[in-house]
């Protein structure tokens, strides 16, 4: 395995080459545009043997990949923001025809005002799209995420769409020492996508037919064990991959939670800076540790259960702001579990980072030795905001 | 799929709802919503076949005698035939069931 430092989106272009995708249909949006410029380079070079479709809009960039993929291609694409609203439609017809698409999302925050900046507005507002999410914290998990992403998506006992979640200029637009293994091992790895109905003339079939109220709710319900059970074989892919490419993955990651009797909980890059503050306040005696999904959807509860049954505090930060909600998207998804599970576990929601503001180590310094105070009728805490 | 859609379990169905039988769509009829029918009067119809034309169910079709009557499995009763007959040779009529 090489490892060489490389901008993260062209680490990315350079996965989806390793993935051997068929067919790339995206169009270019802030932070995500270095990962398509990229890949029309590689296809552009004759590096990459692909059909790169130079669409209108992002809702056609995904309704060409659904095509692609209904015909058999294993296909990629990427967005960012309002460029994943304008797909939003689409979102659910790949999910719903069982299309295993693989999506780079790099989170940015939605307008208006108009921001570029990370957050993830807009992953949040499509968590429910019946995709399998999976969220990156460095280069080398975007990398190695991409390839796994195929792997999961195409697996039978799936089949369905994968979107992988980086977050935008933090991520997306930094150089690191990425590794890249080697194609012979990638093809090993992931063989060539063998779907299981195809648009073929020879034996035609439809897709996407008319569902009356007698077979919907049915056909809801499949879908939902479909992505229900895509978690043991999103482990069983993570397991293989450690075994294969020597880079262990899990659907949780934690850091310094052992004897931990509070934690943190977020998802992305923000964690680094936890990771910071939690050195800082380890240091000063205090044990406290963090949690960090790597597959959001679907949403791991029963090894979350386990891990929270120890702790007695759990500080989730959010980096969307729900508008007119109970809660913040993650921090529903947290209480309804120790609600449901009896869990004796004092919970605090806070709003950080939103449009790429700044959040440093600290801010959650500060947050893990205070106690939790609620933002007026809200019941979470935004953090720096000015009032 | 070949048996009535309220008979299906959620597991029976192919993956991401796909029919993989051509020409199923036989065995559902889709009369059934169906509030009025068309009724032809022969002694004025002309067996110009405008009817057949304009049915956009493919409900019309033509008797041994060349007079144009809806299959009812399939008519929805849109009365667009009616409507498109130039001798006023159809009526619509209620359905009773
Ligand atoms: S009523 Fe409508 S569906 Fe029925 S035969 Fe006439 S045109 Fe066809
Ligand atoms: S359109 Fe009228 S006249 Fe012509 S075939 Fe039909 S019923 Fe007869």
């Amino acid at each position: 395995m090489k490892r060489v430092g490389i901008e993260v989106s062209a680490a990315i272009a350079e996965a989806a080459k390793l993935a051997r995708v068929e067919v790339i249909s995206a169009y270019p949006i802030t932070p995500q545009t270095h990962i398509v410029e990229r890949l029309a380079e590689l296809v552009a070079d004759g590096e990459l043997e692909a059909v790169y479709m130079n669409v209108e809009s992002e809702h056609s960039a995904l309704s060409a990949c659904v095509g692609a993929a209904a015909a058999g291609a294993r296909t990629f694409t990427s967005t960012s923001a309002q460029g994943l609203e304008l797909m939003h439609e689409i979102l659910f017809i790949a999910s719903s025809l069982r299309l295993p698409i693989v999506m780079v999302l790099v989170n940015r925050a939605l307008s208006a005002p108009l921001s570029i900046w990370c957050d993830h507005s807009d992953v949040m507002a499509a968590r429910d799209c019946g995709w399998i999410m999976l969220f990156c914290e460095n280069g080398q998990e975007a990398v190695d995420s991409v390839i796994m992403a195929y792997r999961i998506a195409e697996d039978r006992r799936v089949l369905l769409p994968v979107m992988v979640n980086i977050d935008g200029f933090t991520l997306s637009h930094v150089i690191e020492p990425v590794e890249f293994p080697e194609q012979e091992l990638v093809d090993s790895f992931l063989p060539p996508y063998n779907p299981l109905f195809t648009l073929n003339p020879e034996r035609p079939v439809t897709m996407g037919a008319y569902g009356m109220p007698e077979i919907y709710t049915e056909a809801k319900y499949a879908q939902e064990m479909a992505i229900k059970g895509s978690k043991a074989v999103v482990k069983e892919v993570m397991e293989e991959f450690g075994r294969v490419f020597g880079r262990r993955y899990n659907i949780i990651e934690t850091y310094n939670l052992d004897g931990a009797e509070s934690a943190f909980f977020a998802l992305g890059t923000i964690n680094e800076n936890i990771k910071t503050a939690i050195d800082a306040l380890r240091e000063k005696g205090k044990n406290i540790g963090l949690i960090s999904l790597r597959l959001f959807r679907p949403f791991p509860s029963e090894e979350l259960i386990e891990i929270l049954k120890n702790l007695k505090r759990l500080m989730v930060i959010e980096r969307a702001m729900p508008q007119g909600a109970e809660n913040t998207p993650l921090f529903n998804e947290i209480s309804s579990l120790a609600f449901h599970n009896r869990l004796e576990i004092q919970l605090e929601n806070y709003i950080a980072g939103l449009g790429g503001r700044d959040v440093d180590p600290q801010e959650f310094i500060t947050i893990a030795t205070n106690p939790f105070q609620k933002d007026g009728k809200m019941n979470y805490k935004v953090i720096g905001v000015r009032g | 799929m070949a048996k009535p859609m309220e008979s299906y379990r959620w597991y029976e169905l192919n993956v991401g709802c796909v029919i993989d039988e051509p020409g199923n769509s036989i065995v559902y009829k889709t009369g059934d919503w169906r509030i009025m029918r068309p009724q032809t009067d022969y002694s004025k119809c002309t067996k110009c076949g405008l009817c057949w034309l304009f049915c956009p169910d493919n409900a019309m079709k033509p008797n041994e005698q060349g007079f144009f009557a809806p299959d009812l499995d399939y008519c929805k009763g849109c009365g667009i035939c009616a409507q498109e007959c130039k001798f006023e040779a159809i009526q619509m009529v209620e359905d009773r069931k």
